[in-house]
């Protein structure tokens, strides 16, 4: 925080507020000036500005370019535009029925009047949830580099044990991100050079040594929209969160989960882990276990250790583990219990 | 004669609150108002070795940065009695920034004075404070070498150690021992409204806005703080949004927000935010208890040994009696109970919604239920082999005892005789089920001075009745207002109740569970000492069909006195008054409450639950929760029943969700809502409240036990109960949480 001249006076940090009405104005007003930002639904910058964890800014409210729509594309995906709401995006049947467990994963997540507000954009773009990075008073090497991190040797039961570093072990917080990652979805960015594509397992950075750097966004661009392949097995999917309390918390652990068994043996599957991990995990390890093998439990607590087996675990956070492994194996007998693709 | 007593009337304060037209006292509008934010500490210990105020002083509006170097001197700090006393009731005996030591985090050490809360906020990041740290202890693992026995606890009101008996010998008798230790994190209060205190002089006296559970307590801590009169010095308080007991003892704030004022020369509001509640109005203390049963064969207790460790402030000598209604709910011949303390870094704990009992009785009830099962009895039989008659110190008669009738109409409900006993035993689907009891019991405490009301009837039959105590969303200013209507012999609508401010009749502070106790016999006396007045009035008037009548002959109903035998004969107050010129009558009652009855007087309960478990993800979901009360007379079912619900969803959220966590810092490392988990209603079960007739004729005279915080107690033992007869584990720490159940 900025310091008084002896014999000036201090003015309060400034937050100006501006309106946009289309993406190429809100791209230049927000890449000209390195204090501005987008303003979506607000429920996580708001938070941000509040409590000191991001500098002055000057809001660049977006909600009024036209990028807020669901569309089934000629090839069969799915365009979530970045302003759609999650509850729209969840309740719309374009989603429910190809993708429940992106509907799932965004119905579970924060609570309805927030979920009104939020977008998809947003979501992506939220910060962690460690207690150390929102206390200004502690050492967090992802809100100020190189300060340290509380955390490592602090109250970390929320934490990742998967994708961590020595520098950061902050758990993401999205669970659509989950989802979507286990739906291979795509990001689209647009900035003032043009477009630009991300896979999302690309477009989530584990921290390493630069936990300040969650994602590849340079100042200035936008996220458009998240695209999302067609995915006909995904018809039969769950999203599985595992949390303390029965609503309104992050998860402790959760599964995005679509598969296909055919004559008792995984034909297709795609899973990725929320709340374990510093980026939405996609679980390419049990992935790779699970093709092609029988569909029984074994083979399932099989290919949950092997996805686990890398895992760190830190003084209050072990149980994740287990827990990790377990709620795999119930996602992956759930899905085969009710038979495959209705 | 009671007509208003006891219905489920809606509250009389519903409607401002529902509208946003209620003011809570960080709402009052003054003119000039400017805005005040206290500075918590960064470090447990230590000292300050400087602190730059220069950047703050010189933003935009600020008025004031006051530290350690220039807080005005006030008085002197008052020693720690409980509020109930209704003297003064400091929550610790420690004042902050009356010189440069840290003894806690968050510990306020600077209050910036601005034009707006805005600026305030800006302002105080703005403060470079430089600590020299030093070496500290916040929790009983860091501390218990050093731990040492209380000569008192809970201000100095309770002693550190009660025997009676020879627990020894008890224990050497026993066909059956259980010895248990017990863990528990520490809880804070968390109601919706956060501290707040608006204060503005008017040359040398003070009014002051607090969100208080006796504006009295804030009153007569100030004067002592501030050296000001009492005389001197007004404390309203309109609306209180929950309180829990961190509003229940007075702390530094109010104070702060005085001097501020003065120090500016402008009205001042102080509210805290939600994280500084984590460090300015006291915790519930993490605690371990070491708890030891000895009972013959057919499972009558010999020996009762029942330890407590905790950590208190460097000020104070404070533990809640955890051990307290857990060694006066049994009889058990030999009995002793030790609280051991921790001289830690953080503030004095303070009373917490149940203070001890929640945590002393989950430690009674679940061991008790291990001591059932190595006995193959049922939990209930256990209990009922154990009903103490009378009191199990010296025998003394309860003042009223309903329990039996609990257990009966609880187990009724629950179908407790018809569950399968077997662990494990209930099933859905994969999901294991279990049902779990306790008992629930709190003592009936007394206020330490005598209660008064005024009551007041117009000339047109309407009613004002005032005392000073605050409605901390309990719903007492409602049943006061049933109350009055009954004592008076006048309908509901034409009686108001006046509430909430120190220059009301003195009351103490409501908590204990004893505010509705406490009140509603100082508005019975008043309100029935001026119906007496008015009645001999008019049997001394010539004017009056009732001229020269038997006072015990008349009755009054809906504002008309009559003969009992003869209705037709009478008038109504009104006419009286009119006929007589008089504006209005007036009387002010005060009752002397009897000494403590807290020992052989006790609201008691029992509690039911059903949980259900998936065993492979460590999930424990309350189904249901059935709670049976013996709570005295009950003024209003509605809000009485609100409660006891309340307090069993709190029960079961100490059971499984509430837990403060010190991080290795010293630093509570989950001070928001975000991180502190109460339960979200989807987490709320199915409630059965019911009470029982209750007639007790000791406590006061409307033989009100109280409700407050009674629900809560036994909930987590019946859960966690629940839990073992699901699951097989006995589970003995709270919270209860996956990692336990994996
Ligand atoms: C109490 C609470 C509980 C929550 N619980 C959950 C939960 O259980 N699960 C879960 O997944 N989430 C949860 N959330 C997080 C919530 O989903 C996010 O806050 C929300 O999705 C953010 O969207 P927004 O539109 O409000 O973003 P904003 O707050 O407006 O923006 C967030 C960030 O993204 C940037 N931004 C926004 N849109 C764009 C864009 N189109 N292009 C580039 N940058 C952009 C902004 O500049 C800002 O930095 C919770 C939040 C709260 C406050
Ligand atoms: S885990 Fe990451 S976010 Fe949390 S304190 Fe460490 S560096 Fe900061």
């Amino acid at each position: 925080m900025e310091r008084g001249e002896k014999g000036t006076t201090q003015n309060m940090r400034s937050i100006s507020y501006s309106r946009v009405a289309d993406v190429a104005t809100a791209i230049a007003t927000v890449t000209a000036d390195p204090d501005a930002a987008y303003l979506a639904g607000g429920t996580t910058k708001v938070d941000m500005l509040r409590i000191y964890a991001e500098p002055s800014q000057r809001l660049v409210d977006i909600n009024d370019l036209p990028i807020n729509h669901i569309e089934l594309q000629p090839d069969g995906a799915v365009r979530l535009g970045a302003l759609a709401r999650m509850n729209d995006v969840a309740m719309s049947p374009i989603v429910a029925q190809r993708y429940p467990l992106l509907a799932e994963a965004l119905v579970l997540g924060a609570s309805a009047q927030l979920r009104n507000m939020a977008s998809m954009g947003g979501n992506m773009l939220q910060r962690t949830r460690c207690s150390y990075f929102r206390d200004h008073e502690a050492a967090c090497n992802k809100r100020v580099p190189g300060s340290g991190c509380s955390a490592l040797t602090g109250v970390n039961r929320g934490h990742a044990v998967l994708g961590t570093s020595e520098h950061c072990i902050a758990a993401h917080p999205s669970d659509a991100a989950v989802a979507l990652s286990a739906l291979d979805a795509v990001i689209h960015v647009q900035n003032r050079d043009g477009h630009h594509a991300y896979a999302i397992d690309d477009f989530f950075l584990a921290p390493e040594d630069t936990p300040e750097r969650e994602h590849p966004l340079q100042h200035g661009d936008l996220i458009t929209a998240i695209e999302i392949p067609p995915l006909p097995m995904a018809r039969d999917s769950l999203y599985l969160k595992v949390r303390d309390r029965e609503s309104y918390e992050f998860a402790l652990v959760s599964v995005a989960l679509a598969l296909r068994v055919e004559g008792g043996a995984v034909a297709e599957v795609r899973m990725a882990l929320g709340g374990v991990a510093t980026k939405p995990w996609r679980a390419r390890r049990a992935e790779h276990a699970l093709l092609g093998r029988p569909a029984t439990h074994e083979h399932f607590l099989h290919a949950a250790r092997e996805e686990t087996a890398d895992a760190v675990p830190r003084s209050m956070n072990g149980f994740k583990i287990e827990l990790a492994r377990r709620t795999m194996v119930r996602a992956l007998e759930t899905v085969t219990a009710r038979g495959g693709t209705p | 004669m009671t007509t208003a007593i006891g219905r489920p009337i809606d509250r009389v304060d519903g409607p401002a609150k529902v509208t946003g037209a209620g003011r809570y006292s960080a709402d009052v509008p003054l003119p000039g108002l400017v805005h005040a934010v206290v500075v918590g500490s960064r470090i447990p210990a230590g000292r300050i070795i400087s602190i730059d105020t220069r950047a703050a002083e010189q933003a935009n509006g600020v008025l004031a940065v006051l530290t350690h170097l220039n807080l005005p001197k006030g008085g002197s700090v008052p020693p720690l009695v409980p509020s109930l006393a209704g003297a003064a009731a400091t929550g610790q005996t420690f004042f902050p920034m009356q010189d440069e030591v840290i003894h806690y985090a968050g510990q306020h050490v600077a209050v910036v004075v601005a034009e707006t809360l805005e600026q305030a906020e800006h302002a105080a990041t703005l403060l470079r404070i430089d600590y020299a740290a030093a070496p500290f202890v916040t929790t009983v693992e860091q501390g218990r070498e050093q731990a040492y026995e209380a000569r008192r606890i809970f201000g100095g009101f309770l002693p550190g150690r009660v025997e009676r008996g020879d627990v020894d010998a008890g224990l050497a008798e026993a066909a059956v021992t259980v010895d248990l230790g017990y863990r528990y994190a520490a809880n804070h209060h968390n109601p919706i409204e956060c501290s707040a205190t608006t204060a503005v002089w008017q040359g040398d006296r003070l009014t002051v806005y607090d969100a208080t559970q006796g504006p009295n307590a804030t009153l007569h801590t100030l004067a002592e703080l501030l050296n000001v009169m009492p005389s001197h010095i007004r404390v309203v308080t309109d609306f209180v949004g929950g309180s829990f007991g961190c509003k229940a003892m007075i702390w530094d704030h109010p104070a702060l927000a005085a001097l501020a004022a003065r120090h500016v020369g402008r009205p001042v509001r102080l509210a805290l935010s939600r994280e500084q509640m984590f460090s300015s109005v006291g915790h519930r203390e993490q605690q371990e208890q070491q708890l030891t049963l000895g009972a013959d064969a057919q499972g009558r207790l010999t020996a009762v040994r029942h330890h407590k460790l905790s950590p208190t402030s460097h000020f104070d000598d404070w533990a809640e009696p955890s051990l307290g209604v857990a060694s006066q709910l049994y009889a058990c011949p030999n009995y002793q109970g030790v609280y051991r303390l921790i001289r830690a870094n953080t503030m004095t704990p303070t009373f917490t919604r149940c203070p001890g009992e929640a945590s002393g009785m989950f430690a009674l009830e679940t061991a008790l239920d291990e001591l059932a099962e190595r006995l193959g009895l049922d939990p209930l039989e256990i209990r009922l082999r154990n009903y103490a008659e009378t009191t199990p110190g010296d025998g003394t008669p309860w003042s009223s005892k309903k329990l039996r009738e609990c257990y009966r109409r609880g187990a009724e409900l629950a179908g407790w005789d018809r569950r399968d006993p077997r662990v494990g035993a209930l099933r859905d689907g994969d999901t294991l089920l279990g049902w779990g009891m306790a008992t629930s019991a709190y003592p009936c405490y007394q206020p330490g001075n005598p209660q008064r009301a005024r009551a007041r009837l117009y000339a047109d039959g309407s009613a004002v009745v005032q005392a000073s105590i605050s409605d901390i969303g309990t719903g007492s200013a409602t049943a006061m207002t049933q109350v009055a209507a009954d004592g008076l012999g006048v309908q509901l609508e034409r009686v108001r109740f006046q509430y909430g401010d120190s220059d009301l009749p003195n009351t103490a502070a409501a908590v204990g569970s004893a505010g509705a106790g406490m009140v509603s016999a100082a508005v019975h006396v008043a309100t029935t000492a001026l119906r007496d007045q008015l009645i001999a009035q008019a049997l001394a008037d010539p004017g009056s069909p009732l001229h020269g009548a038997d006072p015990r002959q008349v009755t009054v109903a809906e504002g008309r006195m009559a003969l009992r035998e003869r209705p037709d004969v009478g008038e109504t107050y009104a006419a009286l008054l009119q006929r007589a010129f008089m504006a209005d009558a007036e009387a002010v009652g005060t009752w002397n409450p009897p000494p403590d009855t807290s020992g052989g007087s006790m609201t008691f309960g029992a509690q039911f639950a059903q949980v259900a478990v998936d065993p492979d993800l460590g999930l424990v979901r309350v189904r249901r929760l059935i709670g049976v009360f013996d709570a005295g007379r009950i003024l209003n079912r509605k809000t009485a029943h609100s409660q006891l619900m309340g307090g069993m969803i709190w029960g079961m959220s100490h059971a499984l969700l509430e837990g403060t966590r010190m991080g290795p810092d010293g630093r509570w490392a989950n001070a928001s809502l975000g991180e502190y988990l109460v339960p979200v209603n989807a987490d709320a079960p199915e409630v059965v409240v019911e009470t029982v007739e209750s007639t007790d004729t000791v406590v006061n005279p409307l033989g009100v036990k109280g409700v407050g915080e009674v629900g809560m107690v036994g909930t987590a033992a019946a859960i966690a109960n629940a839990i073992h007869h699901a699951t097989g584990k006995r589970l003995h720490r709270l919270p209860i949480t996956i990692e336990d159940l994996l």
